[in-house]
């Protein structure tokens, strides 16, 4: 079911939002906390369902308003139990949500735009450049609108986009997720990844207690510049600056994404600076095996280097484990998420 | 000038706010610090307007600094830039970044107002031996054309995605690039504009033979 309405959403509005609008309509405050247990408690997707609001407020609500709730349009199933889900969004784009059961973990790996601006080599969002802003209530409905919701034990903001380039909107979502009048899910079980935008980073870690995953991929300035444009504005020496200001000894953490490329970024000159780039955070890197992408120059490190380049850090102090690649036959896995297909060519300025 | 009331920033006077294409603006102001050219800085105009980066587009010897950007109708900044005239006020970072430009042969690839940093390191005499390549939906979008037209020992090609005109390539930049027998393999290749042309130019050149390492984007958010 997808409401086919134009009207703005109120899922995916906070409290305070949500009192903006009970305020603008006329309605009593206690009215706002009433629809935010219809949206994010009772899971309401029509505001005929709010029926401990009077009549007269409903009706006004519906003329301004709707629930909001978009059906994912297609679901693949990885050998290894991955799911990939399609979902458009309001504007007629799309996203992709991949949801990876492990175990007793169930972690959903959510998009924060339609395509992506950063650019980077080894992305396949990256080839179908930017299209849209994901509201907070697009963020939220790849969550509540899959079969696995209650099952669902972890979030990574991972999917499509970077999520820092899209803060207010995430910043919103993470609210509602993380609140008592929302979700109440713990921080600590929400990851959102950035490749380092500074000014949203610091803005993110004032604002929210969720864990931190940066891409770092090299810790060579040349090097993370050919592989990732946002190098040329905000460097990851000073990210990492950033990041030692702040507190990761509690319960927030930070971890580091690195893609393994063979013999460009898995040698041992790469473990000593990273050790030298990382000292005095507590931190932990998380190796990735690249999966190749159509005409892409770089190759993934071969299992052997990976293993080394693990065992080494370890040995240097820095926690670091391997992610296991999943969905990979479904595309499902680490920088394969593409739309890039099914988007409406648009006129473009070249 | 003064360090600003928005920390970190300097407070800086507007010198002249010029229309160079349709919602397109060339705005200047005081300069009060040394860059290199390719740059950028981050400017708002209060505390309450999150800062946006834009490209530094003058020169480093040049006594103003000035940005290109146009007007987003929904943003919350740009459609103020516009309105900005002389003597009003604005807040600008110290410069950063590192598309930095360089007097060796190389070849400059933009699109919109992707072509601010290169308009710097032409200003700043490092156009000499660049091939540019810029490429616009309309003939009003080849932004500082007669700047570069006019450029002593830099190659201007202009492709035009929608229309034709005399002496402009008919087509879209990446057409260009895909039809060049004479892409040179060993020179650096500077990109900068809208994120699709960025990732498709990169993938082109890639494939042409360019190594990646030879390949510099910068990119808009």
């Amino acid at each position: 079911m997808t409401t086919p309405s134009i009207k703005p959403w109120l899922y995916g509005k906070t409290l305070g939002e949500l009192k903006e609008v009970a305020a603008s309509l006329a309605l009593p405050s206690f009215a706002a906390k009433q629809m935010a247990d219809w949206l994010y408690k009772k899971h309401a997707t029509d505001i005929d369902q709010f029926t401990n609001l009077s009549v007269k407020a409903r009706e006004a609500l519906k003329e301004h308003y709707q629930v909001g709730f978009i059906s994912s349009s297609n679901v693949q199933t990885s050998v290894d139990g991955t799911k990939k889900y399609l979902f458009p969004t309001v504007g007629g784009k799309f996203i992709e949500s991949a949801y990876i059961p492990d175990k007793d973990r169930a972690t959903l790996c959510v998009s924060s735009q339609s395509g992506c601006k950063m650019g980077c080599l080894f992305c396949m969002t990256a080839k179908q450049g930017f299209q849209s802003q994901l509201s907070a209530g697009e963020i939220l409905n790849q969550v509540r609108a899959i079969p696995e919701f209650d099952k669902l034990t972890n979030l990574v903001y991972m999917g499509m986009g970077e999520p820092l380039d899209n803060l207010a909107n995430v910043l919103a979502s993470l609210d509602i997720l993380t609140s008592d009048y929302g979700y109440g899910w713990s921080p600590s079980r929400i990851t959102v990844s950035t490749i380092g935008v500074i000014p949203a980073m610091k803005e993110f870690l004032t604002k929210s207690k969720c864990h931190l995953a940066v891409s770092l991929h090299t810790p060579f300035d040349e090097e993370r510049r050919k592989l990732m444009p946002i190098q040329n504005v905000y460097k990851i020496k000073d990210v990492v600056e950033e990041l030692k200001r702040w507190d990761f000894t509690k319960q927030r953490r930070v971890s580091f994404e690195y893609i393994m490329f063979k013999e460009l970024n898995d040698t041992a000159v790469h473990v000593k600076e990273l050790v030298k780039l990382l000292n005095g955070l507590k931190c932990r890197i998380n190796l990735i095996r690249f999966h190749p992408i159509p005409g892409t120059p770089l190759l993934g490190s071969d299992e052997n280097a990976v293993q080394s380049f693990k065992q080494a850090l370890n040995d240097k102090g820095i926690v670091t484990t391997v992610r296991a690649s999943r969905g990979q036959d479904i595309y499902a896995a680490c920088g394969l998420l593409s739309t890039k297909g099914l988007n409406k060519p648009e006129e473009q300025d070249f | 000038m003064n360090h600003s009331e928005v920390s970190g920033m300097f407070k800086c006077r507007v010198v002249d706010n010029q229309v160079v294409g349709p919602a397109a603006y060339y705005l200047s102001f005081e300069r009060p610090f040394e860059f290199e050219a390719g740059q950028v800085i981050s400017l708002t105009l209060d505390e309450q307007i999150p800062p946006r980066l834009y490209s530094i587009a003058s020169g480093v010897d040049d006594p103003a600094l000035s940005i290109l950007f146009d007007v987003k109708p929904d943003g919350l900044l740009t459609p103020q830039l516009a309105k900005l005239q002389k003597g009003d006020w604005l807040f600008v970072s110290p410069p950063y970044g590192s598309f930095i430009g360089s007097s060796e042969p190389a070849v400059w690839v933009a699109t919109g107002t992707g072509v601010a940093p290169f308009i710097s390191m032409a200003r700043s005499g490092l156009g000499i031996g660049k091939l540019l390549v810029q490429g616009a939906r309309a003939m009003d979008g080849f932004y500082f054309s007669d700047y570069f037209f006019d450029y002593e020992g830099l190659e201007y090609v202009r492709c035009l995605s929608s229309g034709a005109a005399a002496g402009i390539y008919e087509g879209r930049l990446t057409s260009y690039l895909s039809g060049s027998t004479s892409i040179p393999l060993n020179e650096k290749y500077y990109l900068c504009g809208n994120p699709l042309m960025v990732n498709e130019v990169r993938d082109l050149l890639i494939s042409k033979g360019v190594p990646f390492e030879n390949i510099l984007s910068e990119i808009f958010f």
